[in-house]
């Protein structure tokens, strides 16, 4: 467990922000490099791990994905030692004043944001919610020295530290979505001993935050036999919907609704029953929310499943996972690309499709 | 060049029918390509430079296309009623006059709002076209018309209608005439349906399939009286496009434009556009997706019939891209 | 182009065994991702004339029926066989279920309604209070869905589960010349292709997509339109007709379409500007024929799905038409049978009238 917490603390202390992945796409080549055959980078900067399978060519692949990008701030406008800032990602903004922040200028340095006084605001902002454009950060710098260490188009994010909570659990930022990264580096490892026939595409992808652009690429560019989108959800506690959220350490939440395959969420589902891993069943009556609803979609369509590991306090600096439900994620997609042979395709078929006829591409 | 712009920003081509202005810049850029092709949703696609091993498929796009009105109902008295082709201010409408294709002109007005506060939407204004009943109306349901107002030249500025994106369109053919020479191939796209959501960019990128994407086209400034927030002014340079509302630029094509500007002494500014997004959105996200920013030309009351720029900047717009596309692209 | 009518016009009919169908097709349940019921009543009907047919990773039914020879332009038909609706989000024991709305359902419409849950169709009603419970105050704010519940009675709890599909349980009914039913946004337009496959012309090859997840973003068909990837597409669907009289007795210059006025053809909505070339082969080929139609009065409201499909690949010309109907993604709607009618001769004719030249030159 340790060799997770360390993986997953390092990678939610990396920046990556949507576009910009580029220094937390290094540490996940770090650990992936020794768990795949080839790294290769996609051209719009998704990170693809090649796992070669051991059945006769052509071989089915399946394409397993976390985004790895994370929400964040981009400078607008310098004002002597103050930022305007602009939000990539959703935030809500009365949660910012007085959050402390890393400012990417020149160097890395810290910031914090500030809520100006009232009588600095347009009128009738002095007692409601000052949005994010009038919210400022403080570089403690000098305006000179802001001047030369920031300029318009620099990000900005969370600073929060990482705290190891007692009983297995981990907060801080951007454990959207790194923890599901950390999840499929944990498939990667058990696949490493373990025989499979599939071909195996790891992918981290870029962009989810802002355009879900990173995986409509790379579904386009690999064609995947299949996809399973692994991402976040709402966990169960303070301001999430009772009715529609997942309880922590009870493992991960299978997706169901249009953009997952029935009969793909059916044999993971049969799958983790079998083997006693615990899960949930999350209800996406309409999109899912993550890569999977372009990742679907992408030229002829591939048949999608999203798995979410449950997360407290979404898209704020202080978001709470449980590890396990981390390395569960992790094992149930191992064994669930140790079951798939020439035959899964088949069990994918459509009721109302008879015998002899093509059901996929 | 003035007056070439001149042609083009008076041209009528809403969204999906910019027939015309095609016409017109097909004329003007035959001579300079090497290849021309119209694409099945009318996206203009030019090709320059064979490219050599080292050279990339550049794709530069310009929308050909404007925001526009289209009939929905001519009511017993002769009114016309409209919707917009791409986003129209009501703000900026009332008053205005427009030219349907079929060369019927009217002069747009508005119910009287329940009071002097209240904010009317296109659904309660009509085009008054001087005639009393439906019959003697010149217009039918589905007819296109573009706003109307003339080109004027104010010397370092110019303004008109539809300067978005004929700025664009006028930078594009010009970069492709002065362009002696590019180790690349270099696609000047004139794309369509830009305005109703980047659509014409999205097909003409599948079809190109590019290595590089740049959208040319315009991007509001903050250097008016009590404008929105924005450090851009007319008159400082191109403006390299980092983020839009609907997508993030590519840092390393960033860094590459920066670069060339830097390089040739061009001025230049950093964009970050909080409303609206360009033909670059398509691009980038076309097959397995494209590195892709924009070049902007720096632009007042956008969306409005009198859009104003700046002929330096314009004039800089094509210096900029002639430097950058007549060289090795390294993106790093 | 211009269209002349030929000497033996002979389109297909909508008599008895089609309404029929129809009633078949629109009593089904087939909310967006769950279109298994209507896809297997598709198959059926098509399967004894189609030349090939599949089933694609989204659940799509593609169909080919070829033409008399090889080099014929390939003209792709869609219509979608999702539905607005509801799924079961959370079970609160007792036979009560939480519910999520499944598409564009207005919300002040779907009180006190029975509904079919799940595949066996078990019947329930959307439960409203009475209002000797409500106070004044309540009365006159929108009933939230949050307070709402589907309810099976006590005692049936096991017979739905979280994640099952619901939809409004109406049954069809013809009234004259007029046809009430749920869904018919799209099944009329499932009625019809099915239909044209069943008398396919000969001069083009027919590429017909049974599309899903229309309602929840044209999902089936921006696969289906890269998979097909035609030379053109029409789209049938099915449109409002809010040709309702004005409170103020002004007139009504929102209408959308009219009822009883003919097939509708699109001119521009919120997704599409439909290829002129194609509008103008709809439109000539209903004025050679006498066929009545009317244009849909363009707005940037409502997207069909040749939104998706025009934008795959290259581009695709594409466009719409649509039977128009009075309360879309209500319990019932309503079209008349004259405007069904006209819409399947319309495309039929229309599309007998197609040649390798229809798209010559350059959309304008």
């Amino acid at each position: 467990m340790k060799e997770t917490t360390d993986l997953l603390k390092k990678l939610i202390a990396t920046a990556g922000l949507p576009g910009y992945e580029t220094p937390v796409r290094e540490i996940i080549e770090k650990a992936w490099g020794p768990l795949v055959d080839e790294l290769k980078i996609n051209r719009l900067g998704n990170l693809y791990g090649y796992v070669p399978g051991t059945g006769k060519e052509p071989r089915s692949s399946i394409l397993i994905a976390a985004h790895m990008d994370a929400i964040g701030f981009m400078v607008t406008s310098i004002k002597d030692s103050f930022l305007h800032i602009t939000q990539i990602g959703g935030i809500d903004p009365r949660i910012l004043p007085g959050q402390m922040v890393t400012i990417h200028g020149r160097k890395d340095f810290p910031g914090m944001i500030i809520q100006p006084p009232a009588h600095t605001l347009p009128e009738g902002m002095q007692n409601g919610v000052v949005p994010l454009s009038d919210l400022l950060v403080e570089t403690g710098l000098t305006a000179a020295q802001t001047s030369r260490q920031v300029r318009i188009g620099d990000l900005i994010s969370f600073a929060s530290t990482p705290i190891e909570i007692k009983g297995d659990l981990l907060a801080g930022h951007s454990m959207d979505n790194r923890a599901s990264v950390v999840a499929l580096t944990e498939a990667l490892k058990l696949l490493k001993k373990r025989h499979h026939e599939w071909d195996v595409w790891a992918v981290a992808t870029s962009q989810e935050e802002v355009t879900l652009g990173g995986a409509a690429v790379s579904s386009f560019d690999l064609r995947p036999t299949l996809a399973v989108v692994v991402d976040v959800t709402y966990a169960k506690g303070p301001g999430a919907t009772a009715h529609l959220s997942y309880a922590m350490d009870k493992g991960p939440a299978l997706g169901w609704g249009p953009n997952i395959h029935p009969k793909l969420f059916q044999a993971f589902e049969d799958l983790a029953e079998k083997l006693e891993i615990p899960n949930q069943k999350e209800l996406m009556s309409r999109m899912s929310g993550t890569d999977a609803i372009t990742m679907q979609v992408a030229a002829e369509g591939v048949p999608t499943m999203v798995i979410s590991i449950p997360l407290r306090y979404m898209h704020t600096p202080y978001e709470i996972v449980h590890l396990k439900d981390i390395t569960r994620t992790g094992r149930l997609l191992a064994e669930f690309i140790c079951e798939l042979d020439d035959k899964f395709m088949d069990t994918l078929r459509w009721d109302e499709s008879e015998k002899g006829v093509r059901n996929s591409k | 060049m003035k007056s070439l712009i001149q042609k083009l920003v008076e041209i009528p081509g809403p969204s999906g029918y910019e027939s015309q202005v095609r016409e017109a810049v097909k004329d003007e850029v035959e001579p300079y390509v090497d290849e021309m092709q119209v694409d099945p949703l009318g996206n203009l696609i030019t090709r320059k430079g064979s490219g050599g091993d080292k050279g990339l498929k550049v794709m530069l796009s310009a929308h050909l296309d404007e925001i526009g009105v289209m009939v929905s109902h001519v009511d017993k008295n002769g009114f016309a009623r409209f919707t917009q082709l791409g986003t129209v201010f009501p703000r900026n409408t009332a008053g205005g006059r427009v030219r349907f294709l079929n060369g019927a002109h009217g002069v747009i007005g508005m119910e009287v709002p329940p009071s002097r506060s209240a904010v009317t939407t296109l659904n309660k204004m009509y085009i008054d076209l001087g005639v009393t009943s439906k019959k003697d109306c010149p217009v039918k349901v589905g007819d296109v018309a573009a706003f109307e107002r003339t080109f004027q030249d104010l010397g370092k500025r110019m303004v008109s209608k539809a300067m978005d994106d004929r700025i664009g369109v006028a930078v594009l053919i010009e970069t492709l005439k002065a362009l002696k020479s590019t180790p690349h191939q270099v696609f000047g796209v004139f794309s369509v349906q830009e305005e109703v959501g980047v659509r014409g960019a999205t097909t003409a990128a599948f079809g190109v399939n590019p290595d590089l994407g740049l959208a040319i086209d315009t991007t509001g400034v903050g250097d008016t009286p009590k404008s929105p927030r924005s450090d851009l002014a007319l008159g400082k340079g191109p403006a390299i496009k980092i983020k839009d509302f609907g997508m993030i630029s590519d840092p390393r094509v960033v860094a590459w434009i920066e670069a060339g500007a830097k390089r040739a002494k061009i001025p230049y500014q950093l964009d970050i556009l909080i409303g609206g997004s360009t033909d670059a959105r398509a691009i980038q996200l076309s097959r397995a997706g494209v590195p892709s920013s924009g070049i902007s030309i720096p632009s007042r009351y956008i969306h409005s019939p009198s859009e104003m720029v700046d002929f330096d900047d314009v004039k800089n717009t094509i210096k900029l891209l002639v430097h950058l596309l007549s060289r090795p692209i390294k993106l790093q | 182009m211009s269209i002349t009518k030929k000497k033996s016009w002979n389109p297909p009919k909508i008599g008895r065994a089609q309404i029929s169908s129809l009633e078949k097709l629109s009593e089904a349940s087939g909310v967006s991702g769950n279109e298994d019921a209507v896809r297997k009543i598709v198959i059926d009907e098509i399967k004894a004339y189609a030349d090939e047919y599949e089933i694609d990773a989204l659940g799509n039914v593609l169909v080919t029926k070829r033409g008399s020879k090889k080099n014929l332009p390939r003209v792709m038909l869609a219509a979608h066989m999702d539905e607005v609706g509801f799924m079961l989000v959370h079970d609160e024991g007792e036979g009560l279920f939480r519910f999520d709305i499944v598409g564009g359902i207005d919300r002040r419409q779907i009180i006190s309604k029975p509904v079919w849950v799940g595949k066996k169709r078990i019947p329930g009603v959307i439960a409203g209070k009475p209002i000797h419970l409500t106070t004044p105050k309540e009365r006159s704010n929108v009933i939230s869905v949050d307070t709402m519940r589907i309810d099976l009675g006590p005692g049936n709890s096991k017979k739905g589960k979280s994640g099952d599909w619901a939809t409004f349980a109406t049954k069809f009914m013809r009234q004259g010349q007029t046809l009430r039913g749920k869904a018919l946004d799209d099944r009329v337009g499932v009625a019809s292709l099915i239909e044209l496959l069943k008398n396919a012309p000969p001069n083009i090859h027919l590429l017909a997509a049974f599309t899903v997840q229309e309602e929840v973003g044209l999902r089936g068909a921006k696969v289906a339109g890269y998979a097909i990837n035609p030379d053109m597409a029409i789209v049938l669907e099915c449109t409002p007709a809010l040709d309702m009289p004005t409170w103020d007795g002004s007139e009504n210059t929102l209408y959308r379409t009219k009822l009883n006025q003919g097939p509708a053809i699109y001119i521009a909505d919120r997704a599409t500007l439909p290829d002129p070339r194609l509008v103008r082969l709809l439109q000539e080929t209903a004025e050679a024929y006498d066929i009545p139609y009317q244009l849909r009065q363009p707005g940037v409201v409502g997207g069909t799905d040749a939104g998706a499909i025009h934008l795959q690949r290259s581009g695709i010309p594409s466009i719409s038409i649509s039977v128009p109907a009075r309360y879309l993604h209500t319990p019932a709607s309503l079209i008349r049978l004259a405007d069904w009618r006209n819409t399947l001769a319309l495309v039929h004719t229309a599309l007998s009238h197609i040649t390798p030249n229809t798209l010559k030159g350059e959309r304008q």
